[in-house]
């Protein structure tokens, strides 16, 4: 049974410096309170893994926790440019980051591959791009029934997988609904997983197209209202899309950026989200 | 009765590009839609001539009907009303693979003479650009395996390039036939639609070439802003001028774009 726990606990737990970590969620429920308890916590050269980094990892990134970034997009979603990505690739700051690039449908099917225990996916993709020359963890393989030779991605496999869904029980079965993103498959492959919910509740009332990760298959649940903020849970807050278009200009330029991190993340207290 | 003589309402280049785009769109087409601009355009087909269209956002939507235009690909607006919410491996493996897709929307930073898209890196080399765009997304494959794919990007000298400086997603790779020694199901760029006119490949050569100007644009102005010797149809044609309904919805749509201020986490 999943352990139920402060989210500052859990990270202390779970994540170690030099982990590979993965916290999910695609545009809905990205785990924000999980990644700033890990800033505040100082990890280091942690190798990040996410389809669409979003300013979660912009953040982790532009304060140094990360030396490796696995993804398949990394913008700010119908706003423009990550700009602490793109100053840590072009400039290497505020230290180098390594890259591992894919599609969508790769990592997607490298979650899965890593969910269901192979140790590789097979897809219709990257045919003809120029991905395969510059990322290792793509291959080719021979279909043995028909010939056709098909991308092979390698499965993914974190040390430590975060989400945020919506609730969990005090057995620590955990609920979602909505934009599931690639969330369970991310679960499902790591050794460790952390999932932060905006309520702990008695009974789980089930809902159309709900989700439901059991309890033994969840190592810590930790309540962290509004965890997802700018991002969102539906059914309990909507996406904060102005904070979207202001990190813009929040962080296109370093020092704004730190004094931005220093007062909303560094010196506030995880447990009590601020909801600016 | 007299004919009362209207002055048409004047429109941006912008809007013209969105307007066209949305045309491409026949009602019932199953079309997978990218953020922005193609969002824009094919809200636009929905609300105006194609009621029956089936949008499918990367997120996992299906059947998305959104009330306002969503700012990302996963607001919430996109879950409300929409036919199925599926989770990413599904969308990309039961939906995309297999060829159930009509129309893919795609843009990108750089477009080249054979329609293959960048949106990784521009200038320097891979690991040490000058630019760092975002990356692939869904692009490489929804590219690949629609039956068809528009385009829909600004013209300018620096977009339409010769070659791309990465080849993100495959158009018509280095020559007709290309896609077809790839294996490539899909039958690649239809059209690439610009705020100055739009280009299809030519039948024979692959290469795209001039095929409509939107009403005030130049064949000049067209040559000017593309990186390579511009070949133009023999059938060139001038795009109809917007409406005043497509307009006006729009308008309407664009003012929409990621809905009103919001509080998370109350």
């Amino acid at each position: 049974m999943a352990e139920i726990v402060s989210v500052d606990e859990a990270i202390a737990a779970l994540v170690a410096d030099g982990d590979t970590v993965a916290l999910e969620g695609f545009t809905h429920l990205i785990p924000f309170a999980a990644g700033h308890e890990i800033i505040r916590q100082g990890r280091r050269d942690l190798t990040l893994v996410r389809m669409t980094p979003d300013l979660i990892y912009d953040q982790m990134i532009g304060m140094g926790c990360a030396r490796r970034l696995i993804f398949s997009w990394g913008g700010n979603p119908g706003v423009g440019s990550l700009h602490r990505f793109r100053d840590a690739v072009e400039n290497g700051w505020p230290v180098p980051l390594e890259i591992e690039e894919h599609s969508h449908a790769g990592m997607a099917n490298r979650y899965v591959a890593g969910a269901t225990g192979l140790p590789f996916a097979v897809l219709r993709g990257y045919v003809g791009t120029d991905l395969p020359a510059h990322t290792d963890t793509i291959r080719w393989v021979t279909c043995p029934f028909t010939g056709e030779v098909l991308a092979a991605v390698a499965a993914l496999r974190p040390d430590v997988t975060v989400v945020h869904a919506q609730r969990a029980d005090r057995r620590g079965n955990v609920q979602m609904w909505g934009i599931l993103g690639v969330q369970k498959e991310a679960v499902l492959a790591a050794k460790r997983s952390l999932v932060t919910v905006e309520e702990v509740v008695d009974t789980l009332e089930r809902r159309p197209g709900d989700v439901i990760l059991p309890g033994f298959s969840v190592t810590c649940v930790a309540e962290v209202p509004g965890g997802a903020h700018p991002s969102y849970a539906l059914g309990y807050s909507l996406r904060d899309n102005d904070f979207y278009r202001r990190w813009d200009s929040i962080s296109r330029d370093r020092d704004s950026f730190l004094g931005w991190m220093r007062e909303a993340v560094l010196e506030s207290d995880g447990r009590r989200r601020t909801t600016s | 009765m007299a004919v009362v003589e209207r002055r048409p309402e004047p429109f941006e280049a912008d809007e013209m590009m969105t307007v066209a785009a949305a045309r491409q769109l026949r009602d019932g087409t199953v079309c997978f839609v990218g953020i922005g601009l193609p969002s824009t355009a094919a809200n636009l087909a929905r609300i105006t001539h194609a009621p029956g269209i089936v949008l499918i956002y990367e997120s996992g939507i299906i059947g998305a009907r959104p009330a306002t235009l969503p700012l990302s690909i996963g607001d919430g607006v996109l879950v409300e009303g929409a036919d199925a919410v599926v989770s990413v491996p599904e969308v990309f493996n039961y939906w995309l693979q297999p060829g159930r897709i009509d129309v893919g929307f795609l843009t990108g930073a750089q477009v080249d003479r054979f329609g293959n898209l960048n949106t990784t890196v521009i200038g320097g080399d891979y690991r040490h650009p000058l630019v760092r765009l975002p990356g692939a997304g869904g692009a490489p494959e929804i590219a690949a395996l629609c039956r068809q794919v528009v385009v829909l990007v600004r013209q300018t000298p620096r977009v339409f390039v010769n070659r791309v400086d990465f080849v993100t997603s495959v158009g018509y790779g280095s020559a007709a036939g290309d896609r077809g020694r790839l294996g490539l199901s899909g039958g690649g760029p239809k059209v690439v639609i610009t705020d100055i006119g739009s280009l299809a490949p030519d039948p024979d050569t692959a290469e795209l070439t001039l095929v409509s100007l939107h009403p005030g644009s130049t064949v000049e102005q067209a040559r000017a802003a593309t990186g390579w010797p511009l070949q133009v149809s023999p059938d060139l044609r001038v795009e109809e001028p917007p409406s005043d309904r497509e307009l006006a919805v729009l308008r309407r749509l664009t003012a929409t774009i990621g809905g009103v201020r919001t509080h998370g986490g109350e």
